[in-house]
């Protein structure tokens, strides 16, 4: 099964909506609680991370019997060093969004713990491409 | 225990879902940073910050908390309320502090 989701930028009201969906999907599916806690979290620092830091973007995926894949793609500044922003406690986060409780530096760490694969894709000014995915077996 | 106890024992504010109280509290979480409660919090814990703005609805929904403690009194904004009524995370609200909360808390076992 094949899911789609756009997550619109700036708009920190918004930002969840898709991980909540998805997470919905996935009870509704009966996959394993433990592993749908698992891509809730890991799904929700991503997306909040397109809508902090890249304006927005959308997210694909597909679930088989064996295995979750995400794709959250966006069109933002692209992140100019990937092993810095993986470090806990690393943030560019503005003093906005700082001010509502993002900005620990903890997504990423976050994102790598919870999931069984993650890899990312970047580049300056293009963009950044986050994939992760989850064994269901 | 139940977060009904809680209520009770801390004289809690029920803001949303009165309904759903005799859902169980296992472990308590407190954090006004998102990512570190999503990395931290476990689920049926009872979470208490400072934050009172929508996102900590899709925060307590994720890791799934028995319910979500707003301290210091902050008044909740309006679309995190309909949020959370829609989504059955209950909120309470309290004055105190979250050192005040977390220790009163942690006399009741959590
Ligand atoms: N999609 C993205 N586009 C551009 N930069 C990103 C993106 N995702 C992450 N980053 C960069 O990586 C840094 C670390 O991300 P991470 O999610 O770990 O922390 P954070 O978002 O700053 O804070 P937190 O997730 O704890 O609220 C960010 O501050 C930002 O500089
Ligand atoms: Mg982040």
């Amino acid at each position: 099964m094949k899911f789609d989701y756009i997550v619109e930028g700036g708009e920190f009201i918004n930002a969840g909506i898709a991980s909540a969906k998805l997470k919905k999907v996935l009870k509704q599916l009966g996959i394993a609680s433990d592993i749908i806690r698992k891509v809730a979290i890991s799904m929700y620092e991503a997306e909040i991370n397109m809508v902090i830091h890249a304006d927005g973007g959308h997210i694909e995926g597909e679930i088989t019997p064996e295995k979750i894949e995400v794709l959250l793609i966006d069109k933002g500044p692209g992140i100019e060093d990937l092993d810095l922003a993986m470090t806990e406690g690393y943030s560019t986060a503005s003093k906005q969004a700082r001010e509502m409780g993002f900005g620990a530096g903890m997504g990423l760490p976050n994102i790598k713990r919870n999931s069984d694969h993650l890899n990312i894709s970047t580049k300056l000014g293009v963009g950044t491409t986050v994939h992760i995915s989850f064994k269901i077996t | 225990m139940k977060v009904q106890e809680i209520v009770n024992e801390l004289n809690l504010e029920v803001i949303t879902c009165n309904q759903l109280l005799d859902r169980e509290v296992s472990d308590g979480c407190v954090g006004d940073l998102l990512s570190v409660v999503m990395g931290k919090a476990t689920k049926d814990c009872v979470w208490v910050t400072v934050q009172s703005h929508i996102n900590i609805i899709a925060v307590g929904m994720l890791v799934e908390v028995s319910c979500i403690i707003v301290s210091e009194g902050f008044s909740i904004d309006n679309d995190a309320i309909s949020k959370a009524q829609e989504e059955d995370v209950i909120l309470l609200s309290s004055k105190e502090s979250n050192y005040k909360i977390a220790a009163k808390l942690s006399a009741l076992d959590i």
